[in-house]
């Protein structure tokens, strides 16, 4: 008897464990939103994880190749999780608005539509010491850390 | 038959879910035997080495404190971008140095980035024992 509710408890948490799974790999071919358990995890611990969309294909891969000295720290990963969020990042990417003799940009705040969306932020505000620095969108934008940059969202620090 | 394949799915579950847990003291342990390897002449850790470790700089911009702050069993916050970093002290939060590719992956960056090389087996074993030394 006891066994038979094991039995049942187990397969029904099988069930479910292989749900989760297929489900969260669904999301993974869903843009703009896309998701990723380790990007979140690993691009997520010394900031933000930075959505896909916001950088071309070619500048993720120059950062992930770059990863032990990255904006002056080590960011390096091992193999796997190095393989699966580039993966990811490709995927995902932004439209490469640049030429291809360019040299991929690194910052998404030297995009030009980085530029373009903040051309009305004023100098003082990028200056604020609860900003610190424009790769800090969740100064402002309250939902960066779940990808949520919409304007409703917004609130500069004063 | 039936019960056996419960028991494997059940395992199963539990291998995918959970990460590699190791104790505080098991992770210690390891650097112990590291360093005996290193050095046959290792004659054990010190906290209070690994406190003037963890305190100093190594030669480059940033010591430990730098993003720990000189408390390791409060919040610091990443000397570049600002983001909170949970107290590194296991009393304060017992996840820390539970996970040995964790550590690894934290120790290889951290010690590039303050000492501009890696770690003796003495050093992290050194600045462990300062961290489990500190009571909440």
């Amino acid at each position: 008897m006891l066994i038979n509710q094991t039995l049942k408890i187990t397969l029904l948490a099988s069930l479910l464990t292989v749900w989760i799974c297929s489900s969260a790999r669904a999301d993974d071919d869903q843009t703009p939103d896309a998701k990723n358990k380790v990007w979140q995890t690993e691009c997520g611990e010394c900031h933000i994880a930075y959505p896909p969309r916001m950088l071309p294909a070619e500048s993720w891969r120059a950062l992930m190749l770059g990863l032990d000295k990255h904006f002056g720290s080590d960011a390096s990963l091992d193999k796997a999780a190095s393989r699966e969020i580039g993966n990811f990042l490709y995927r995902h990417a932004g439209r490469s608005r640049q030429g291809t003799s360019e040299k991929p940009l690194l910052r998404i705040t030297e995009t030009r539509w980085f530029i373009h969306e903040h051309d009305e932020i004023a100098g003082r505000t990028w200056k604020n010491s609860k900003v610190k620095s424009p790769s800090n969108c969740a100064a402002c934008h309250t939902g960066a850390d779940v990808g949520n940059f919409s304007e409703h969202n917004i609130k500069i620090p004063k | 038959m039936l019960h056996k394949i419960s028991v494997l799915f059940g395992t199963l579950i539990i291998g995918v879910i959970s990460q590699p847990v190791m104790a505080h003291e098991e992770i210690l342990a390891e650097f112990n035997n590291e360093a005996r390897v290193a050095n046959p002449a290792f004659r054990g850790f010190s906290a209070t080495q690994g406190e003037t470790f963890f305190r100093q700089k190594h030669g480059g911009e940033w010591a430990c404190v730098s993003c720990h702050t000189d408390n390791p069993a409060a919040s610091g916050k990443h000397a570049k971008t600002g983001k909170i970093i949970q107290p590194l002290a296991p009393a304060a939060n017992p996840e820390r140095f539970t996970n040995p590719a964790k550590v690894a992956k934290w120790f290889k960056r951290n010690c590039n980035d303050v000492l501009g090389r890696a770690c003796s087996a003495q050093e992290k074993g050194d600045v462990l024992s300062y961290l489990l030394a500190i009571k909440n």
